[in-house]
């Protein structure tokens, strides 16, 4: 079996591709954000709100994680439409990835919330601090310290996971690979690369975020206790 | 260590008066207190009295609810029957402020439960600034006062993990001292520690006492109990079995405060 690979592809549409990378990042930079502000109070509010709220967030969670993300996509988009809500497909995709990753990061925050000591929360109320107060002054942080290895884990999950965008006419780097292929019949060498690409994305981003471990956890910058 | 505690003092808030009135304030009253976990009793009617100045300990067994009885006082646990006054609150009422009341009543734990995630003087600050609203430089100035009264002043950037189990219960005293609370309890609070750093903390406790903060302690160490306790409180079964001056560990009225005395020789 013989096979000429044959990356010519690349100096055409290598510009194509360029652009699939950045909408890639550029969707994956905007839901991080977001999803984790999401999550974090969808986590809060399940654990320590008023039992309506709390069964909102399981509802919410629950529809989530038993649904496929493209159908998700779809469902914001074309349901959108209905309401004569016109949006672009880069603002659908990057909803619909704050809605998604919101409902992962609000179990792994929660776990995180409920790996804290009892102690922590007792002393800080003897210290007379108000429910609020201890919530995110002594919990939260120390909630995000120990799952923090998880949710970059989730974020990675979430950026390879906008492959699925072009479905939106979001022409991120899987669509503009599929594109590239329909023309070259090179489909081969086209996921090859961006395979690779892939793989180098996820890893910027890993590094990204232990970057930003570093500038928020001092504790762990000064002993130098790895993540 | 030694320099350390020889230059301990606690600023005492009362004016000072050569002769102490006869009526000193009463700082918490307990009469008839009970309090069940389910159907299991744990105080079954108990009645003490914390003077102002004063250290009481309470010892007894495992089970005697000496510990719950502590914890009442600060409201970590609800009274179920009787009269508990602390610092004038009636925590028997309801609608008392909680937040209200432990400003002026202090707790060290047993694990210290100090927040990993802050320096020592962060810790120490916390409260002062977000409770009582302290400006940070007075907060500052504040948390080096009292990690000097512990003998740690020198640690104040350090983080919990990086201290021992000694210097991280003095820090908890100091966290606790920073709010200038009317009242300290302390829950065993050497429990945790190897004999070594017991002395360490048991100094620490024993100049505030010098000092005359008022301390409700429960303890197993019961050679500190004799030494330091104004008041000594045995409970036995969910009530107090005996009461008196740190005498009645020398010369125990009941047997059961006898074997205990004999066991914890």
């Amino acid at each position: 079996m013989s096979y000429d690979f044959d990356f010519a592809f690349l100096n055409e549409y290598g510009p194509d591709l360029w652009r699939g990378v950045w909408l890639t990042l550029g969707m994956t930079a905007a839901s991080i954000l977001p999803g984790f502000v999401l999550g974090t109070l969808c986590a809060v509010g399940r654990l320590y709100g008023p039992r309506w709220l709390s069964r909102i967030t399981v509802i919410y969670v629950e529809a989530i994680r038993n649904t496929p993300l493209v159908i998700q996509v779809f469902w914001l988009f074309f349901g959108l439409a209905v309401l004569q809500v016109r949006i672009g497909a880069f603002p659908a995709a990057v909803i619909a990835l704050v809605i998604n990753v919101g409902a992962y990061t609000a179990e792994i925050m929660r776990a995180g919330f409920e790996t804290i000591p009892k102690g922590q929360v007792e002393a800080a109320s003897c210290l007379a601090l108000t429910r609020t107060q201890v919530i995110w002054g002594i919990q939260f942080p120390q909630a995000v310290e120990r799952v923090y290895p998880a949710l970059v884990s989730q974020f990675v999950l979430m950026m390879l996971a906008t492959s699925i965008m072009s479905q939106i006419s979001a022409e991120e780097l899987t669509g503009a690979a599929y594109q590239i292929q329909a023309f070259t019949f090179r489909g081969f060498e086209v996921y090859l690369v961006i395979a690779g690409i892939y793989v180098v994305m996820a890893a910027g981003l890993r590094l990204v975020l232990l970057g930003c471990a570093t500038l928020a956890f001092p504790r762990r910058r000064r002993l130098g206790t790895p993540l | 260590m030694r320099a350390e505690t020889d230059g301990m003092t606690i600023a005492d808030p009362r004016p000072a008066t050569p002769a102490a009135p006869p009526e000193r304030e009463t700082m918490v009253r307990f009469e008839d207190v009970r309090k069940a976990f389910g159907t299991v009793e744990v105080l079954r009617g108990i009645t003490v009295d914390v003077h102002r100045g004063d250290v009481t300990v309470l010892v007894g067994r495992s089970g005697s609810g000496k510990s719950t009885a502590l914890r009442c006082i600060n409201g970590l646990e609800a009274i179920n029957g009787g009269r508990l006054t602390v610092c004038g609150r009636r925590l028997h009422e309801p609608g008392t402020d909680l937040r209200s009341l432990r400003q002026d009543v202090g707790i060290v734990f047993q694990s210290y439960n100090l927040f990993p995630h802050l320096t020592v003087a962060q810790n120490v600050m916390l409260a002062p600034r977000k409770v009582k609203r302290l400006g940070l430089s007075e907060a500052r100035e504040l948390a080096r006062e009292v990690l000097h009264k512990v003998g740690l002043a020198d640690k104040a950037e350090a983080y919990p993990e990086q201290l021992s189990g000694g210097q991280q219960q003095r820090v908890a005293i100091a966290r606790s001292l920073a709010m200038q609370p009317r009242l300290i309890l302390f829950d065993e609070v050497t429990s945790a520690l190897d004999p070594e750093l017991t002395g360490e903390v048991l100094r620490v406790i024993e100049g505030l006492a010098k000092a005359g903060m008022t301390m409700v302690l429960v303890t197993h160490e019961m050679g500190f109990a004799r030494s330091v306790a104004d008041q000594l409180v045995f409970m036995h079964k969910g009530t107090v079995w005996e009461k008196g001056s740190r005498d009645i560990l020398r010369d125990p009225a009941t047997p059961e405060l006898r074997q205990f005395v004999g066991n914890g020789l």
